[in-house]
């Protein structure tokens, strides 16, 4: 390791090293970045969300946009899978169904970069059926 | 390229690594190799979380999932439940006392929710081992702001403003400090960082070191550059050994860094620090004491003035400041004193570090805004007292502080207002007590250490507390006398007034506290030779219920020194000559046939 010689050599190293541990910086407070959760059951690993897990963590970080990129239990959209929810920060979580790659490229750049909604959201009367679920 | 989707946080403080937390570490290394998770997953070992009660702590990143008492065996759950099926381990989750559910994230336990970390803003969150963490966090941005844009001056005054107060009990104000060392001229000046943390049941200042020791090396460059001084040393006892392989760690990576050394940051200032180990005395933690104990010498005080900030360390001035003060300061210096100074009551600003010890449930580190009162601390965060028995007091700034009561309760916890209701800050650690404790008996323990504790160069403290450690046997004997009492608070006062340093004149508090606030209970032992709390054990007697009596013979059996006679199938008795009142007999007997009174 060469010697840090000025503030400005701090700052850079500190800069370079930050992207690592803003995975640790975030989730200390997930409700200020967008956060992302990928629905990992066994239905949705095989319709390809690991993928698009990996795709959400890694493009994010390229793009440098603040987030939390979590995974869930089978949230019971097997139709639809691999199921995606997000939350800008503020707003109330929406889901998307079948996000491979594509989708989530489109996701970022339009939904989570601009706000805009894009095709291929869960319709809320699905959020209903599901409130109508007991689970036990 | 695989990217590090999560981290999981392990707690490598000294107390969850007693619980095996290392071996969980290897564990987890081991099954994600096994998974082929090596290169998505980052497994950190990290400070102190505070929440030792439930130790091993684990916290998975990004989901803030928070698992408690986690052992090496549960390393293979985890991954595949937990970071393969995304599947929260209900077993490892914390429940909550009152609701009785599972909570999975740390932000939402009543411990941490009234909790503000400044001093502990980086334990249980960075790799105390790689500075790199900790530069990411803000390390060293302080020392380098200081260096390149401020003079000692402005330091100075910014650490004044902030109303920072030392914390290791006196509650000096730090910028006055540091001024007067600075004033005070020489070619060779010194900055010591005291962490001979020697109270019975405190341990934050170790934790500090085993959880971000960058904090503390910095702040002491800072106070460096301020003073004048390029020497830096850290007094630790020797029996922290985790905090001094950390401390040595943190050292050598900040000299590789360039962060200590000649010439830091291009400024023409330079400042190395090194460490100096104690033998564990207690009273080293008093600062003449110590320099003399880092100079080779006996660790004995002198008489102040004068003040080490002008004859410290070889006779060289020396700033000497508690683990706790200087891991404030960096944080002072990069959001500034008005921030600082909004934190906390009037007088005392900013937040403290307490350990919570005793008859609590969450045993503990913890750090709240001065002005919590006792019983947000106690009630809310330590989720009050073991196994649901009555508060009866708290002790407040070890053997040298005072035992506070019911009435206490809502007072806002600050330097001057402890003092007022008759005890003091001292360093942090707080001791609950139930209503099985017996304050005499309390007054005596902390008597005792005091007495072995006591260096022997001034007579009252010497003889003094020796006599009054007597007395108090004698009280908890049943020996004792009204009038001893008088002699008991005259002698507290006499030895408060006449010792050489502040072991001497704080060691007669856990006495006088007691019995301002409960003389009833003194009494009661003087007089009746009763000991309500049942802690007194020779006052006590055990003897056998006729009625309860089957004649089993367990009792009898089980006595170690045979005080327990009786044919079988008939009633027993116990020879109250011969009985040395261990209670293994209560224990045994399966008809509660064995009373106390």
């Amino acid at each position: 390791m060469a010697k840090i010689k000025t503030l400005d050599d701090l700052r850079k190293l500190r800069d370079s090293l930050r992207t690592d541990m803003n995975i640790r910086e975030n989730s200390e407070h997930p409700d200020r970045v967008v956060q992302v959760r990928v629905a990992m059951s066994t239905c949705g690993i095989t319709s390809g969300a690991k993928e698009t897990m990996d795709f959400f963590v890694s493009e994010l970080k390229k793009r440098q946009i603040n987030a939390v990129v979590t995974q869930t239990g089978c949230m019971s959209y097997c139709y639809a899978e691999p199921t995606v929810e997000i939350t800008l920060p503020g707003q109330h979580p929406v889901v998307f169904g079948n996000v491979d790659n594509k989708k989530a490229d489109e996701l970022i750049e339009s939904y989570i970069k601009k706000g805009e909604l894009v095709d291929g959201i869960i319709p809320i009367n699905h959020i209903e059926v599901d409130q109508n679920n007991r689970r036990i | 390229m695989a990217v590090i989707k999560y981290d999981i946080l392990v707690c490598g403080g000294t107390g969850c690594r007693a619980s095996e937390s290392h071996r969980l570490v290897e564990n987890l290394n081991k099954e994600l190799i096994l998974h082929n998770l090596e290169k998505e997953v980052k497994v950190v070992t990290t400070g102190c979380f505070g929440f030792c009660e439930k130790g091993p702590i684990v916290k998975i990143i990004p989901d803030n999932t928070f698992y408690t008492q986690v052992s090496p065996w549960d390393a293979n759950e985890i991954i595949e439940e937990h970071l393969i099926k995304g599947r929260k381990i209900e077993r490892l989750l914390y429940v909550d006392p009152t609701s009785q559910l599972g909570i999975d994230d740390s932000k939402h336990m009543d411990f941490y929710k009234k909790q503000l970390r400044i001093a502990l803003r980086n334990c249980g969150f960075i790799n105390p081992e790689n500075i790199e963490e900790s530069i990411s966090r803000n390390g060293y941005a302080a020392l380098a702001k200081a260096l390149e844009h401020m003079t000692p001056e402005t330091v100075i005054d910014e650490i004044k403003r902030s109303g920072l107060r030392g914390r290791g009990g006196g509650g000096f104000p730090t910028g006055l400090k540091w001024d007067i060392a600075r004033k005070n001229v020489n070619e060779i000046k010194y900055v010591v960082c005291n962490a001979d943390e020697g109270d019975p049941g405190a341990f934050m200042d170790r934790s500090i070191l085993e959880g971000d020791p960058h904090a503390v090396i910095e702040a002491m460059a800072i106070c460096g550059y301020c003073t004048g001084a390029n020497h830096g040393l850290i007094y630790i006892r020797a029996e922290y050994p985790l905090a001094i392989k950390r401390l040595r760690i943190a050292i050598d990576q900040a000299r590789e860094y360039g962060l200590l050394g000649d010439n830091i940051l291009g400024s023409g200032f330079g400042f190395d620090v090194e460490l100096r180990y104690g033998a564990g005395a207690f009273v080293c933690g008093e600062e003449t004491a110590l320099i003399h104990s880092m100079e080779g010498k006996r660790g004995e005080p002198t008489v102040k003035p004068p003040f080490p900030a002008e004859k410290g360390y070889r006779n060289k001035p020396t700033n000497v400041n508690n683990v706790e003060t200087f891991a404030n300061i960096p944080v002072i210096l990069l959001k500034g004193a008005e921030w600082f100074s909004s934190i906390g009551t009037e007088k005392s600003k900013g937040t403290k570090v307490f350990a919570l010890a005793g008859k609590i449930n969450n045993v503990g580190l913890i750090e709240v805004p001065m002005g919590t009162t006792l019983r947000e601390v106690i009630f809310d965060i330590g989720g009050g007292i073991k196994g649901g028995k009555k508060f009866k007091g708290v002790q407040t700034g070890g053997p040298s502080g005072g035992c506070l009561t019911e009435k206490h309760l809502d007072i806002p916890i600050d330097f001057d207002n402890l003092i007022e209701a008759g005890s003091m800050m001292g360093s942090g650690g707080l001791i609950v007590m139930d209503e099985d404790d017996c304050m005499v008996a309390m007054s005596k323990f902390f008597l005792e250490f005091t007495v072995e504790e006591s260096c022997g160069k001034c007579a009252p403290c010497r003889i003094g507390n020796k006599r009054l450690h007597e007395i108090l046997h004698r009280i908890t004997e049943g020996k004792s006398s009204r009038a001893e009492l008088a002699t008991l608070k005259n002698l507290c006062m006499v030895i408060k007034d006449t010792s050489l340093c502040g072991l001497g004149q704080t060691s007669p508090n856990p006495i006088l506290s007691t019995m301002e606030n409960f003389l009833d209970e003194y009494n009661d032992h003087v007089d009746n030779h009763k000991c309500a709390a049942g802690r007194c054990k020779s006052l006590l007697k055990y003897y056998i219920d006729r009625e309860e009596c089957v004649g089993c013979t367990a009792c009898a059996r089980i006595c170690p020194v045979n005080a327990i006679v009786g044919e079988k199938k008939q009633l027993h008795a116990i020879n109250q000559q011969i009985c040395i009142k261990c209670g293994a007999c209560m224990d045994k007997c399966k008809f509660n046939a064995i009373v106390l009174s």
